[in-house]
């Protein structure tokens, strides 16, 4: 009951801030950004500061939390209760101190990811779509080849092969999403390319590269946007399933899939802990798509 | 004897929302329609015409809502009518024709499903009825093969003919009130004139009621008893169209009938060394050849408008010039010097000499940027203009096609009406300070009196910079206003070329002759007389062939 009711109240609280923070906006922010802030929704505001608390946390982690990120402090799955106060872990380490550094990571790779990836299938799918003919064949057939892998065996095999460094991590997942994203960015920009400014602009002169990014990105952002909230969700479903897997995160490196797991046991004695982390993904996932659907709302010119 | 009355509007009000607020649209407008008369509405873009006419139907647009007056259709006030009534009466006893058929028919069905659809929804006849009665209409609609037409998927028939199929759909369950919402407007003028004689008759032979929206005067003087000025969302006038033609009474409906007043100043025949010149150009998609042997030239400080229907070659020749489709036989000179047949193999200078304004502003002007970019960016990459002199540069530019530099300068694309886009594009290819600029359709987005706007401006910057305009159009008017000279296009070959004024006063192929009798005149029997002409000259034309 109790912790249900501190949910309750945590979540009201961003929603407070959030109403707060886009009054304030609304009066302080430049002339020119004001009516950015006059249309924005109360849920929009409310996932902007969410993410603005994770990021606080994630930057500061090493000041927030009260113990070292892998130190064992005493025994194992203890209660909640001072000093532990979210108890501690199979290991004997604290939960709440693992939690915040869980968002330095989890949430730091799953965005670098993510990023990575959409810079690497949109680009590519837009060149594609530009280019056409054989650089579109041989891309999209590639990359075809690419989908028929199960995308968590290929990313497996591919990390069995370059090691298990974050990095590796990183890049290997960003290159499996990204020919999914590739997908997208070349059908949408398909659309784009035989518009008549593309045309003008081609006659002009320019070079692929401003093509892409200046004429062709822009009006392809609405889908991608979309897609990038929908793919960062799933970001942190391959990180932790290839942690299980002993190929993801390395412990003693706290991430918040795998702390679900290693301390899913609990769950059976009516302990909510392990579910914590899974929270914490779900509340991000939430914000992050609230923020979503308020961009695509402004990408997608819905607002006349 | 008055016809009893069917359609009757009282001081309808529609408002549309913009962010928060509402606006009013249309500001109290009354109407009245009796059966089987047609009433003209027209007016300049925003005056509320397709507005109304929706609303005929009971029907507010997304974003729009009707805020008072009355609606009364046949003795149903259509504003307190539940949803599923105005449905039932929608498509069955009121019908709509859009001005885009090629937009508005799904483009995944068969006509014939589409036809169907409304009259077996209805429950006015069933299926296998619905089809041939379809065969009828598609007969009485002149489409050519009405029995095998309907099993054809719209972009396998033309412009025209989808048209008129969207006319006969409308026609499917007999309704007793059409509205035609600028049906022809997209069309050229010899295909307008068979969408026109169609729909005249059909609607002559059912006695069906119509309003039809146009900008056109010309079109309007032939279709409707009635005529009805709007401006803004008032009334302006109303009156019978003959006296209404032979005399306006409201200074704004003269202005309407002034419009096209506008006429370059005549220009010496041109000599020396041509800009362009298009040398025997064939070049085709494929397998068909769309272009065969091809050649004019543009001196500067001219204009050559390039006319005839869709689908003769006119903008193939853009791209053939502009270097977007290679030629298969032929070349094209830029000062006496071949240009690379690919706009890839040109030179940056030689890019920047030619540049193109399109037909739709919308799409060629990308939506993200701003004009900023949008002009600065051609002064930018051709000029090498940087910070201050670039900005000034854009002013310049603005400055140039009447907008006020310091107001427009951040704005999209889309916080600008349709003229003022056109403008923009205009700018666009100013910004390059090329010799050709290619105008491919400019005006025919746009309504009459901003036509106008862009067609002096046009003529006033041509003079300023000595700019050569290869202007591409199937609108005669405009090409009378603008032109030096003409060149008449038909399957994808030169018919006809010459001065304005010798090819208009003494045409010399048939073909030019039958494009410039097809020009809409102001005269309410014009399209009877050229019907009975035609079909005179088919007739003897048939008896000599006949005695041969």
């Amino acid at each position: 009951m109790t912790i249900l009711l501190s949910v309750l109240i945590g979540l009201g609280l961003f929603f407070i801030i959030g109403y707060s923070a886009r009054a304030g906006l609304r009066v302080t922010a430049p002339a020119q950004y004001k009516p950015t802030f006059r249309d924005m929704p109360l849920t929009a505001s409310f996932g902007l500061t969410v993410i603005v608390f994770y990021i606080v946390i994630a930057i500061f982690a090493q000041a927030i939390a009260p113990f070292g990120e892998g130190e064992v402090m005493g025994h194992q799955f203890l209660p909640w209760g001072s000093p532990y106060y979210l108890g501690t872990d199979k290991l004997g380490r604290d939960m709440l101190t693992r939690v915040i550094y869980g968002a330095r990571n989890t949430v730091g790779i799953a965005f670098a990811t993510t990023a990575l990836a959409f810079f690497l299938g949109s680009v590519l799918g837009i060149w594609a779509a530009l280019g056409g003919g054989w650089i579109d064949q041989i891309l999209s057939r590639f990359i075809d080849a690419l989908m028929a892998i199960p995308e968590l065996i290929f990313s497996l095999l591919l990390l069995t092969i370059f090691g298990t460094s974050v990095l590796t991590l990183i890049l290997v997942i960003a290159c499996v999403a990204s020919t999914r994203i590739y997908r997208l960015a070349r059908s949408v920009a398909q659309g784009i390319v035989v518009t008549d400014y593309i045309e003008a602009a081609r006659l002009r002169g320019e070079g692929n590269w401003r093509l892409i990014w200046r004429e062709i990105l822009p009006n392809a952002m609405a889908p991608l946007v979309t897609e990038f909230g929908l793919r960062f969700c799933f970001v942190f479903l391959s990180i932790s399933a290839l942690s299980f897997l002993g190929l993801g995160i390395k412990p003693p490196t706290a991430d918040w899939g795998s702390m679900v797991r290693e301390n899913a046991t609990l769950i059976t004695f009516g302990d909510v802990t392990p579910l914590l982390p899974a929270g914490a993904i779900a509340l991000l996932t939430v914000a992050v798509n609230f923020v979503v659907d308020w961009l695509l709302y402004r990408a997608s010119g819905l607002k006349e | 004897m008055e016809k009893p009355l069917l359609l009757n509007i009282r001081g309808l009000k529609i408002e549309g929302r913009s962010g928060d607020t509402w606006h009013t649209i249309v500001k109290g407008v009354d109407l009245t329609l009796h059966k089987g008369e047609i009433l003209g509405l027209i007016g300049e873009s925003g005056a509320g015409k397709s507005t109304i006419g929706l609303a005929a139907m009971g029907f507010a647009r997304d974003g729009c809502r009707i805020s008072g007056g009355t609606i009364d259709f046949d003795g149903i006030d259509l504003r307190r009518a539940t949803e599923t009534q105005r449905r039932g009466l929608r498509g069955k006893r009121i019908a709509y024709v859009a001005q885009s058929a090629a937009a508005s028919f799904n483009p995944a069905h068969k006509l014939i499903d589409q036809y169907c659809e409304g009259p077996v929804i209805h429950g006015v006849m069933l299926r296998e009825k619905a089809e041939t009665d379809a065969v009828e209409l598609f007969h009485r609609m002149r489409l050519p093969n009405p029995a095998m037409i309907g099993f054809r998927y719209p972009h396998q028939v033309s412009g025209g003919q989808l048209q008129r199929a969207m006319t006969a759909m409308a026609m499917a369950c007999r309704p007793d009130l059409i509205i035609f919402d600028e049906p022809t407007t997209a069309l050229d003028v010899t295909t307008q004139i068979e969408v026109l004689a169609a729909i005249r008759d059909i609607v002559s032979q059912f006695g069906t009621a119509a309003i039809y929206i146009t900008h056109d005067l010309a079109v309007v003087a032939q279709m409707a008893d009635r005529i009805k000025v709007l401006l803004r969302g008032n009334e302006v006038e109303e009156a019978d169209t003959r006296s209404m033609l032979a005399a306006p009474r409201a200074d704004y409906t003269r202005s309407l009938w002034a419009v096209r007043s506008f006429a370059r100043v005549k220009q010496p025949p041109s000599t020396g060394r041509p800009i362009i010149s298009v040398r025997n150009v064939t070049a085709s998609y494929g397998a068909i050849d769309v272009l065969k042997g091809v050649s004019f030239d543009i001196h500067a400080g001219r204009t050559v408008a390039v006319v005839g229907e869709s689908g003769s070659g006119k903008s193939t020749t853009a791209r053939v010039i502009t270097g977007l489709l290679q030629p298969k036989k032929g070349e094209v000179l830029f000062n006496g010097k071949p240009l690379p047949a690919s706009f890839k193999a040109r030179s940056r200078d030689q890019l920047r000499q030619c540049q193109m304004i399109y037909q739709t502003a919308d799409t060629a002007l990308n939506p993200k940027l701003r004009l900023r970019e949008l002009i600065g960016r051609p002064a930018e990459m051709y000029l090498g203009l940087k910070g201050k002199a670039l900005e000034s540069r854009i002013c310049d530019l603005l400055a140039l096609i009447e907008l006020e530099p310091a107001k427009y300068i951040n704005r999209l694309p889309s916080e600008l009406s349709g003229g003022q886009k056109q403008r923009i594009g205009i700018a666009r290819a100013l910004a390059a300070e090329p010799q050709l600029i290619i105008c491919d359709e400019v005006t025919s987005a746009l309504d009459q009196i901003v036509q106008e706007g862009i067609l002096k401006l046009l003529d006033r910057l041509q003079g300023e910079f000595n700019l050569a305009y290869m202007f591409i159009t199937h609108d005669l008017a405009t090409v009378k206003s603008i032109a030096d000279e003409v060149v008449v296009m038909q399957h994808g070959a030169v018919v006809e070329r010459g001065s304005k004024a010798e090819l208009f006063a003494n045409p010399k192929e048939e073909y030019t002759k039958l494009l410039l009798s097809s020009v809409p005149e102001m005269d309410p029997d014009w399209l009877n007389r050229l019907l009975a002409a035609r079909s005179n000259n088919d007739k003897s034309g048939r008896s000599t062939h006949s005695s041969v």
